[in-house]
């Protein structure tokens, strides 16, 4: 009893049965005045006709009275009372003596009236002696008779029963369907809200893989149920990306930290004195400086990914930028026995943060030396080839080594933040530098894409070219 | 003082790099700086080492109070921190710049941003470090600095020792002899023979040189310096190019 009053009180209280039984009260209200004014009208006119008919022959009654004698017209009258059907007469001389009719007695209700009304009547022929409804009006015959004439509407009135009693049961069942339609539609919304907010607490208490049911019709609720699960998607994906992040930090940050501080403690222990202590504090900033720059690199990487950086940009020949980053960087490709070579266009002018693009391209350089080194002792040098040009509408430039790629399936996730994978967990190196790459591309509403430079990796990046300005 | 620029170059590990670099900057003009910085500990860090450094600072732990000890004494430079309580460190810039006080200004951050550097040149700053940072690359920065400040006639002609640099023509001779450089190697030797005498770091000739302010991975410079010291210094006793450990480099003649 208690669940399912619940239940009823759980679905009054939902919006959508309230809404529903609003809409049900409204249409009730409408439907009653229709039907209440065709009830009225019907009624109405059946009366109307009825009157009409009976003014009519009060009028042809009156003018033959006034041309005959008394005794004629009671004959006359009484003539008209035998045919069978619904008229009703009642003639009787000034003292209330019946002449003619088929009327008991004059009817009590319109005795003393001049303008006659509904009557409860006895035909005077009818042995049963049923009481019957009619209306009955007076007709002016000169003052030694007085003359009613009427009408029953017994079966006038059996017709407006029915009609009525068809209106009220059409009316009460449209009542119930309402009622019954507002219910149903509240408890199937309920349901369904109810199924979003089950899936929501689950997730709230952590369980960030459930996803809202859709039911695959298309409605509002389906349409909200997508919605929600598409935001619960990023806010998933943003989970991962976090928690891989921190870890990947606790990897990077913690083991640097960690050799400093063993260097610290070793150079303390040693027993040679203050060269060693030298050797260790020399030590321990060489290491300090290299964890700053992964820091820094983890700063600039998460700045790019929130910022703008509309004040620092400014227009430049890419090309130039490239070709001067790739020169940079051609003595250290040569003192690690690699080639490096440079083809640029000319004129490839874009709008972007010029140092950014050059943190961009010496990390692919240094990346590409770093790497191809470890294959350089083949028998000819290996080439790192850095390249600038246009793509279509996109200014583009790449860097192509000769080192042991990267597998198509890991391409992906190599660009991701602080992701080293397993082969060059052992290189020198922050982790960052494809990721700052990435993240500079984005910023600048361009892209990355690994590809294979068979062998070796061949890393491309697209920007959008400057507007064309006069 | 005698031999230093030997023990600079040839003996380092009996030397140590410390005091190879005190002893440098012993031989140099005395500055009078003053640290617009809020951390009392960097702050006195700083006090301390530049004192070492041969230099005298003052402390302000406030914008205000910078201001008014910058309005009110002549200093050689100033060093800013951006953030500060009362008033930030990129309006007492500004505020210097507007009073037409042209002293050189070192802005210190603990920002990165992209736009930083930026704003804070833009200010008025003269250059700009990010924390954290190595105390000789601020010594190297404002010493730098210091030295660009000082009215000098626009020098068509750099020598140091016999190595003789002409601006005019580009053309670069040790003892009489032609050397041959490519066009990076002479900007980088101008710019080491404009600051003769003094540390210049790798960052420095990174944003000097090559005009870029971002972190190169590796030590790029290093092979560059290199490949310049062998084309300047091969084949001559005295070397004019130096290392200073854990800071950077130096040209300097030895006997000067």
């Amino acid at each position: 009893m208690t669940a399912l009053s619940d239940l009823v009180f759980k679905t009054m209280a939902t919006q959508a049965f309230r809404l529903a039984a609003a809409s049900a009260a409204a249409f009730l209200v409408v439907s009653a005045l229709i039907v209440g004014t065709l009830f009225w009208q019907t009624n109405t006119l059946l009366t109307d006709h009825v009157v009409d008919e009976l003014r009519g022959e009060a009028a042809e009654l009156a003018r033959e009275a006034t041309g005959s004698d008394p005794v004629a017209f009671a004959e006359r009258i009484r003539l008209r009372s035998l045919t069978t059907g619904s008229s009703l007469y009642f003639l009787s001389d000034s003292a209330g003596k019946k002449l003619a009719g088929n009327l008991r007695s004059v009817p009590p209700e319109i005795a003393d009236s001049r303008t006659g009304g509904v009557i409860r009547f006895e035909r005077d022929g009818d042995p049963l002696g049923i009481e019957r409804t009619g209306v009955a009006i007076p007709v002016t015959v000169g003052s030694s008779q007085r003359l009613f004439i009427g009408r029953d509407i017994e079966e006038q009135l059996a017709l407006a029963a029915r009609i009525k009693r068809t209106f009220l049961w059409g009316f009460g069942a449209l009542a119930f369907a309402a009622v019954i339609a507002g219910i149903a539609v509240g408890r199937s919304v309920l349901h369904r809200i109810e199924t979003i907010n089950a899936t929501t607490r689950s997730i709230m208490a952590g369980d960030l893989s459930r996803r809202i049911p859709v039911k695959g019709s298309n409605d509002e609720l389906d349409e909200l149920a997508q919605s929600l699960n598409g935001m619960l998607d990023r806010i998933e994906q943003l989970m991962n990306g976090l928690r891989e992040v921190s870890d990947n930090i606790a990897h990077d940050l913690k083991t640097p930290l960690n050799r400093l501080r063993n260097s610290a403690e070793a150079a303390l222990r040693d027993s040679r004195g203050e060269e060693a202590y030298r050797e260790g504090l020399e030590a321990t900033i060489e290491k300090a400086d290299d964890l700053i720059k992964t820091f820094n690199a983890l700063l600039l990487i998460a700045r790019l990914e929130a910022g703008v950086v509309e004040e620092s940009a400014e227009e430049f020949d890419l090309g130039r930028l490239v070709c001067d980053v790739a020169e940079l960087y051609e003595p250290v490709a040569e003192e690690a026995g690699l080639a490096l070579t440079i083809e640029a266009e000319d004129g490839i002018r874009i709008r972007a943060n010029r140092q950014l693009v050059g943190q961009a391209v010496a990390n692919l350089a240094d990346n590409a030396i770093k790497y191809s080194a470890q294959t350089a002792r083949g028998p000819a040098p290996a080439v790192v080839s850095v390249k600038a040009g246009r793509n279509g509408a996109s200014a583009q430039f790449s860097v192509a080594d000769r080192g042991p790629g990267i597998d198509a399936k890991d391409r992906d996730r190599a660009l991701r933040r602080f992701v080293r994978l397993e082969k060059s967990r052992t290189q020198p190196g922050t982790g960052l530098g494809l990721s700052l790459v990435a993240a500079v591309a984005r910023l600048h509403h361009g892209a990355v894409r690994l590809e294979d430079n068979d062998p070796g990796l061949r890393v491309v990046v697209t920007l959008p070219l400057a507007a064309q300005t006069n | 003082m005698r031999g230093w620029a030997a023990s600079m170059y040839f003996n380092w590990d009996e030397a140590g790099a410390a005091m190879v670099l005190a002893d440098v900057l012993e031989a140099r003009r005395t500055m009078r700086v003053l640290v617009i910085e809020d951390d009392r500990e960097t702050a006195h860090f700083l006090q301390k080492s530049l004192k070492e450094s041969g230099h005298s600072a003052d402390v302000a732990g406030d914008g205000e109070t910078g201001l008014e000890m910058a309005q009110s004494n002549t200093y050689d430079i100033l060093i800013i921190d951006r953030m500060l309580p009362r008033l930030d460190g990129l309006t007492v810039v500004k505020t210097l710049r507007t009073e037409g006080d042209r002293t050189p200004v070192l802005i210190l951050s603990a920002l990165g941003d992209v736009d930083d550097r930026v704003k804070g040149l833009r200010a008025g700053g003269d250059d700009y470090l990010t924390k954290p940072y190595a105390y000789t690359e601020l010594l190297a920065r404002i010493e730098a600095l210091a030295r660009r400040a000082v009215p000098e006639e626009q020098e068509t002609r750099y020598a140091v020792g016999d190595l003789v640099l002409d601006r005019l023509s580009h053309r670069v001779t040790r003892a009489g002899e032609p050397i041959q450089l490519q066009p990076r190697e002479y900007r980088l030797l101008e710019y080491l023979m404009k600051n003769a005498g003094q540390v210049v770091t790798r960052t420095m000739l990174l944003e000097n040189v090559w005009d870029y302010h971002f972190d190169p991975q590796t030590n790029v410079i290093d092979v560059h310096v290199s490949r310049l010291r062998s084309k300047i210094d091969k084949g001559f006793d005295r070397p004019l190019l130096h290392t200073v450990r854990g800071a950077g480099y130096m040209v300097r003649d030895g006997a000067v």
